[in-house]
């Protein structure tokens, strides 16, 4: 029971805190509307071209069906990798279970810039022997976004398998269970949520990779975070205002949905 | 038994150590080989002028981000965890929806708020503010405010925990005892989070200075990061031997600086 509720100060401060993080994905839905060719706030006059050049540039849709194939393997792949590393680590128990750990981690707390600059050694070396996983290509980019998001998964899997009772599996075991039914029958049913997440996360993750992408990819895949970054860098093509509008209203609408979802669970247990 | 157990923690291992640990060698092969073999690049970057320049750069703007996030984060964690029930919830959203948001969306929204055109500008000449639009973008300013924008929901969670095992017997204890509302936060809160803050200071930090996309977009150019000059050195004045071993040292100052905060964490009885 929470006695102490924060100041009047605290609230205030958080309130503006949650101004400041909200502030500029409010900002572009004006400036989506705007008539111009260059970034600007629309006066007086509104203009749906923006959204109309997405819907009319096939570079655009390209880049987001690219995108979402690109994300839907890399995830498939990272969560299948993580979820047999972090159930091999919960079952075995092996003595060096943290250096191993290290090892699936090194990916996610490295600095972004020289995960890409390893990456774009890895994938041009590759070039040189075939050209299928290799520098600007479909498989090339879901292998390295499989690097970069497989850590995220095992995170959460590992978290999920924490709070899985051990005793279960003992009693499966006990009972005469294989490896293969205590691993499909018993354990993976109690971490299914686990599961999940780890794959939404990781698309999500791999939808919106840029760091990496940038140094891997040239003119072949080129993803919808790459084409939104061609066109921020020099001249600020509005487009990317409307594309943000629509990416933040899926944000949104997933969010206040998963909201809603808790507190029907909520109610529901209360 | 055993063996087929570890068929499910090796080929996370096997993928990581061949896409990444091996390509990484490959880089710091780079860095003591081009342009001609020796530890010429690490002479280099660690005496030029330019590189040095880049990376106290990097060290500042990143401990000013660093501090700037924890203190906003703090103040919207203690909002988030001890206020009312419909606050936290509203709080929740505003922390959720940045979190999920692609950095590069994030970063044109800065552009969109910010820019000689943007809604802040534009607002305010309206009003009569100011006549000539002022330059907040495009600058170290501008870094500064995307970077905090990206790193506060990150800071929130290891805060957000810390505050959470705060025994609410201990503030009662003190108030009993006759302290103020201002002396129990100060003395007796905030010293029971320190894990936290000092979780998510490092958590900020690291993540900060690896950081390319918000830099190279909301600097434009005039307020080069490490990564960025990593970047450039590798794909606009092709030199390959310095950017390895920039990135190199990068990773080395990472590790470190992990190394030591667990040694501390472990010393400390944590």
């Amino acid at each position: 029971m929470i006695r102490f509720r924060p100041s009047l100060l605290a609230t205030v401060v958080a309130a503006l805190v949650a101004v400041f993080l909200l502030m500029p994905l409010i900002a572009v839905i004006p400036v989506s509307f705007t008539p111009t060719r260059y970034l600007a706030v629309p006066d007086g006059e509104y203009s749906l071209r923006h959204y109309r050049a997405i819907l009319e540039n096939p570079a655009w849709l390209q880049g987001i069906w690219l995108s979402i194939r690109i994300g839907f393997a890399a995830s498939l792949i990272a969560t299948l990798l993580a979820a047999g590393f972090s159930l091999g680590i919960w079952m075995l128990q092996p003595r060096f279970a943290g250096v191993y750990m290290g090892l699936a981690m090194v990916p996610m707390v490295a600095p972004p810039v020289v995960s890409a600059l390893t990456l774009y050694f890895f994938l041009t070396s590759l070039s040189q022997v075939n050209g299928v996983v290799a520098y600007d290509t479909f498989w090339g980019v879901v292998m390295a976004h499989v690097v970069m998001i497989a850590p995220f998964a095992v995170v959460l899997l590992t978290v999920a398998l924490g709070q899985v009772d051990r005793r279960i599996d003992l009693a499966a075991r006990s009972m005469g269970a294989g490896l293969a039914t205590r691993v499909f029958r018993v354990i993976l049913p109690n971490i299914r949520f686990g599961l999940i997440t780890a794959f939404f996360l990781t698309f999500v993750l791999s939808w919106e990779e840029i760091g990496v992408t940038l140094f891997i990819t040239s003119v072949n895949a080129v993803t919808l975070p790459r084409l939104m970054w061609m066109g921020l860098r020099d001249n600020i093509d509005p487009a990317i205002a409307a594309i943000s509008v629509v990416l933040i209203a899926i944000v949104v609408a997933a969010v206040l949905v998963r909201t809603a979802v808790e507190l029907r669970q909520r109610r529901n247990t209360n | 038994m055993t063996r087929s157990r570890i068929f499910l923690i090796a080929p996370l291992l096997v993928f990581l150590a061949g896409a990444y640990l091996v390509p990484f060698l490959g880089v710091m092969r780079w860095s003591v080989t081009l342009p001609q073999p020796g530890f010429g690049q690490y002479a280099v970057a660690l005496s030029d002028p330019l590189v040095l320049g880049v990376i106290w750069r990097t060290v500042r703007i990143c401990a000013m981000v660093t501090v700037i996030s924890v203190v906003l984060a703090y103040a919207i964690t203690l909002v988030w965890v001890r206020g009312a029930p419909v606050t936290r919830m509203v709080i929740e959203l505003c922390i959720l929806i940045p979190f999920w948001i692609s950095v590069l969306t994030r970063a044109f929204g800065w552009l969109a708020l910010l820019s000689n055109r943007g809604l802040i500008n534009t607002l305010a000449q309206d009003l009569g503010l100011w006549a000539e639009p002022l330059t907040l973008v495009r600058n170290e300013f501008g870094v500064i405010v995307g970077m905090v924008h990206f790193l506060v929901p990150f800071a929130v969670f290891p805060l957000a925990s810390a505050m959470r095992s705060v025994d609410e017997r201990v503030l009662l204890a003190a108030r009993g005892m006759g302290a103020s509302r201002a002396r129990i936060f100060w003395q007796v809160f905030v010293p029971m989070t320190k894990g936290g803050i000092f979780g998510a200071t490092l958590l900020v930090f690291v993540f900060s200075i690896g950081f390319f996309v918000t830099p190279a977009i909301l600097g434009g150019g005039r307020s080069v990061m490490v990564a960025e000059l990593i970047w450039l050195r590798i794909f606009q004045s092709p030199d390959w031997g310095l950017g390895a071993a920039i990135s190199v040292i990068l990773m080395a100052g990472i590790g470190i600086l992990l190394g030591l905060t667990m040694k501390y964490a472990k010393g400390s009885g944590k």
